[in-house]
Parts: C-alpha cells; structure tokens; sequence
C-alpha cells in the first residue's frame, strides 16, 4: 500500500496529528497502554499510550537508560511487562512468548548484533523463514518433506542478500562479516521471518558513515514499500533524516512525540535529551 | 618389551565394547552439547537408566528387547525431567541440575538393599542370557595375528558398531535437516533464534531427550557385554570422559565422537600396557612409578594429551578450525 503514497514525504500525512504524548494516530498498527516494568526499586518503563502508525518510520530517542530497550524487549516478549496491554494489529501480545510474538509478524533487532557467528550468512537466511516443515523433529529425518521448500526458501534468501549487498558472502560464516555487514545481516534476517513490522534497535550503532547511509537507504525502502518501523537511534541526524514520528522516551515516560521538525524544538526533549547533550559537549 | 603385545591390547580396547558404548554415548552428547550447547554433565545417569531398565525388566521376568525399550523410555522420563524445570532458566541451571540429579539417582539407586528391585550395590547380574544365546557367530577365536577376539565378545562388538553407525546416521540426517538448523541457532545464540520465530525451548527438551535416548543404548549395552549392573560403574566421571571424547574428535561433527572415543580407549590402553612392560623390562624404576601408579598416571597422559590437542588443535581431530577462530560476538 505504501508504494502508490506520495512517499517522498511521508510526513506531510502526519503533520495533521498534534504532537502530543498519548495522542491518537489515524491507522496504527501498534497501541501500547498502561505498560509498566519495574526493576527493584526503578521504574524501567511506564508509558501510559503509545500508538505507532502504520507504514511510518517512527523513532523512538531519549537519553541512555531511558527504557528504550526495555520497551523493546516487552513489546516482543522478551521481558514481561508487571502489568498494562499492547496489541499488534489488533491482536494483544500480553503474556506471549518471544518466538510467538515473532509469528504475529513483529519482529526485533538487538543493539549488539546476534549475527550466528559459525553458521553461515545464507543458513542465517533461511532459519528465519517461517512455517517450515523440516523444522519438526518428526520431519527431520525425511528430507523429502523438506527439500521443496528448502529450495524455494534459498532463492528467496539470496534475492535479500542480493538486495542488501550481502550475497557474495552467503557461504561465509556470519561471524567473519564487519559490524556493519552484520547489521545489513540482522536486517535481512529479519525480513526472511516475513514481518509486518520491524522493531530495529541502535541498527547505526558501531557502523562505519558509508555503511550507515546505506542501512538508512534500506530502511525508508522498506517504509515505501508498506513495512512499518520503529527504531532505537542516538544519532539526531539520523533520527532527523529518515524518520516520519520521533517519540522521546525519559526515564520511563514518553515526554514528548510529534514530527521530527516539532521535535528539535520541544523544551522538554531538549531540556532532557539534546540539551543535556550539548552541555556534555559531545557530538 | 612386547611392543606387538601392547599395540594389539591397544587395538582390542580401542575397538572393543567399551569404546563402542562410549562412542554411542558420544554421539548422544554431540547431539545435546555440541549441535545445540546443551551443558548436559549428567550424560551417565541416561546410560544408568539404560542399563538399569534393561536389567531390571529382564530380572523381573521380561523379554530383553522389552528391556532395551524401557530403558530408552525411562531415558526419554529423565530428558524430561532434566529439562522441563531448566531449559527455560539461563544456560547454567541444565548443568547444575544434571550434574546434581545424576548423582542423586547413583545414591538412590545404590541405596536400597538387596530385596529392592536394584539390588542396591550388589547390582543385577546374568539378564541378558538370551543375547548370547541368539549369537549366530560359530564358535572359536576370531582376528589377525595377536589381534582376536572371541565368539562372544564378536557378537558383543557386531551389534555395539551397527549400533554406533546407526545412531550416528540418525544423528547425521536430523541435524542437517531444519531443525537442525535451529539446534545450530541456539548454539550460537538463542535469543536470536527466539527473535525470528523458534519456539527454542521445545528444541531443546526435544534435542535433550533424543540424545539421553541415544545415550541410554550405550548403558544397555555396557550392561549387556558385562551382563552386570551395579550403580558405581555410573559415576559423573563417566560423563566427563565422554565430554573429552567428543572435544577430542571435534564437536558438532558426524564422525568426531567415533574416533574421539576410539583414539581415547587406544591411548588409555596403550599408556597402560606400555608401562606395564616398561616397568617389567627395568626400563622405569620402580621408584619412580610402580604398578600401582599406571592408572592415575596414564589419565595424567590423557590430560597432557587433551591440553597439547587445545592447544594445537582447538577444533578437535575432525573440527573446522575457521570455526574455533570465529569471534563468537
């Protein structure tokens, strides 16, 4: 559906929405509300709305230790929320496990890339795909089960590694690839298991400026071609260039959302993020 | 010295029964350890339950295949008790819990008296008669120079290696098919594994219990070749040797536990027999070593080797080395 949008800014579709923490989106794919993680005595997360829209790059920012990842790893059922509901396209996620929220098709990256070292690119490809039938013990022995779709599965896994680039390298192991090919990897994996939408956290991370361009280019490709994204970034100029949404995360709390645009110049994202940052001196 | 005497006791180890249950019990554990990274340190109480099934069922009364059958179930009950309450918690609670549970069943075992269904330390002994008696092997000694072997103990090492060659075809084709491909997933790196849809604790428990059964086999023959059971044979040092054998041969490879746990009875016999003949030439005094010093000693010769192998040949006898010098971030 995103291919036939005038997708060269997206963002005109959303400046409509006020930006507001909490405030309604017109087609969103996830709503998050209530969601509460404590640690001990620390509040990791507790956001009370959150809805993500649909066929959108949204980045998600705020300063380290500011529950980005936690948020992550409950909306994918790496962690358990101690209480509060999201639903993925309707359906709610509470209390489903990782691999199970991964068949819904929402499914992660890692800040540090869980590239499979001593596998090779390619067989990381295809462990990814879903609904295969090899992949039960009963069928295992019987390769006549399986080969079919093995077949079928390796095409479509070199087509993605073409597209990012990575072909060359299918029989490999992914452990000799560079920070950035692993994380070219990780996209693609991702993209195997067939999601609706992609969760990337820090895919910018440790990556050299070539290659971070290039990760860039994939994802708003992926956007105009009707994937839905959010994304953990540090990097503002990042955040700036590709994203439709920012939402900014502070101790926990979404403290502000709303286009980029809207987003450099909000007091309480720069009182807590940018601000904070400048004084550091870094960047 | 009797170089020829020593090799061929060598030989006859390293091709014997022992080597052929251990291999079988190797080839379990690549399956757990080195395919999925299971830390599995109670790898001997599945051969215990192997061993003790078969014997029980036969000294009740049973059919000895019934017995071979109730030790793999019984194996399969343990894969499932080791895993269900671990294979959900971090890595470590398997190795924890096994290496504790197999022991716990050992003394458990060993507890009761002489009236209890195992016997407590006397063990079970003379169940597996109807084994031998199916030996269709004619009688005489059988083998090349000083290299032979007896009807029995042919007809022992017969089945002992098609059961090693068929486990281990077993073990080839499942691995290499998807499922495989997740044990290798969660290997490397489980979350990743869980992020793309694979239901990994189901893998595991699954990957746990085929390799306990397989392992259950290798005590059902021990017993079976020895036609006895008592519980101290089943000690978690057991399970040690069978992790150096595996390491020796190269995890994660197809023919790596074979040869590992051949090239491991090979060197433990040879050391012996070697020493044996070299303290009764007069070349070593015996005050240096004595005959009651070779066996502590010839495991410290197993050692050195394993550390030398580290060292020189991290990936095992069959490993990829590529494979070892990869960073596992």
């Amino acid at each position: 559906m995103g291919a036939e949008l005038p997708t060269r800014e997206p963002a005109r579709t959303v400046t409509t929405i006020p930006p507001v923490p909490g405030v309604a989106k017109s087609d969103p794919i996830l709503t998050v509300s209530s969601l509460h993680r404590r640690f001990g005595g620390l509040v990791a997360v507790d956001v009370e709305h959150l809805e993500v829209e649909r066929n959108r790059i949204t980045a998600l920012i705020g300063p380290n230790g500011a529950g980005k990842t936690t948020l992550f790893n409950l909306l994918t059922g790496f962690d358990h929320p101690d209480r509060g509901e999201w639903r993925f396209d309707g359906r709610s996620l509470h209390r489903m496990p990782a691999y199970a929220v991964a068949r819904t098709g929402l499914v992660r990256t890692f800040q540090l890339t869980k590239a499979l070292a001593r596998m090779t690119v390619l067989d990381n490809m295809m462990l990814a795909a879903s609904g295969q039938r090899g992949e039960r013990l009963r069928n295992s022995l019987f390769a006549n089960v399986w080969r079919a779709q093995e077949r079928v599965l390796r095409s479509r896994a070199v087509d993605l590694l073409e597209r990012f680039g990575l072909a060359q390298m299918r029989d490999d192991y992914a452990g000799t690839l560079s920070g950035g090919q692993r994380k070219l990897l990780e996209i693609a994996r991702a993209l195997m298991a067939e999601p609706r939408m992609l969760l990337l956290d820090e895919p910018t991370a440790g990556v050299n400026p070539a290659l971070v361009q290039s990760i860039l280019q994939h994802v708003k490709s992926l956007r105009d071609e009707g994937m839905t994204i959010l994304f953990v970034e540090h990097d503002m100029d990042v955040v700036m260039g590709i994203s439709d949404w920012v939402v900014c995360m502070t101790e926990g709390w979404i403290i502000a959302e709303g286009v980029p645009a809207s987003i450099v110049a909000n007091e309480a994202v720069i009182d807590a993020y940018l601000g904070a940052r400048r004084a550091e001196g870094t960047r | 010295m009797d170089i020829v005497g020593v090799l061929a006791d060598a030989m006859r180890t390293a091709v014997g029964p022992i080597a052929a249950a251990y291999a079988i019990a190797g080839i379990g554990l690549n399956l757990q350890f080195g395919y999925t990274g299971l830390l599995n340190f109670g790898h001997v109480a599945f051969m215990l339950v192997g061993a003790y099934g078969t014997a029980i069922t036969v000294d009740d009364g049973g059919p000895l295949w019934l017995g071979i059958l109730v030790g793999m179930g019984a194996a399969i009950l343990l894969g499932l008790l080791f895993g269900l309450p671990t294979l959900r918690l971090r890595a470590d609670y398997l190795a924890i819990v096994t290496i504790a549970a197999a022991e716990v069943l050992r003394i458990v075992v060993r507890g009761g008296g002489e009236s209890s269904f195992t016997h407590g330390v006397f063990g079970i002994q003379r169940f597996a008669n109807s084994f031998f008696d199916a030996n269709p092997i004619p009688g005489g000694d059988y083998g090349i120079g000083r290299l032979s072997f007896t009807q029995r103990g042919l007809w022992v090492l017969a089945v002992g290696w098609s059961v090693v060659a068929l486990t281990a075809v077993l073990v080839a084709l499942i691995a290499r098919s998807p499922w495989g491909r997740i044990l290798r997933a969660i290997r490397e790196d489980e979350d990743a594994a869980r992020s793309l849809g694979k239901n990994t604790f189901v893998v595991k428990l699954q990957s746990l219990v085929v390799g306990g059964a397989i392992a259950s086999l290798a005590g059902t023959l021990l017993a079976i070749d020895r036609q006895d059971v008592r519980p101290d044979t089943y000690l978690p040092i057991v399970t040690f040797a069978i992790y150096t054998m595996v390491i020796l041969g190269g995890p994660a490879t197809r023919l790596g536990p074979i040869l590992g746990a051949i090239v491991y009875w090979f060197i433990l016999q040879f050391t012996d027999s070697f020493l044996r003949e070299a303290i009764d030439a007069g070349w070593i005094p015996t005050s240096i070593i004595s005959a009651d010093d070779i066996a502590p000693v010839r495991f410290a010769l197993v050692g050195l080797g394993l550390m030398l192998l580290m060292i020189f040949r991290p990936q095992g006898m069959f490993g990829r080395r590529e494979e070892v010098l990869i960073d596992g971030r």
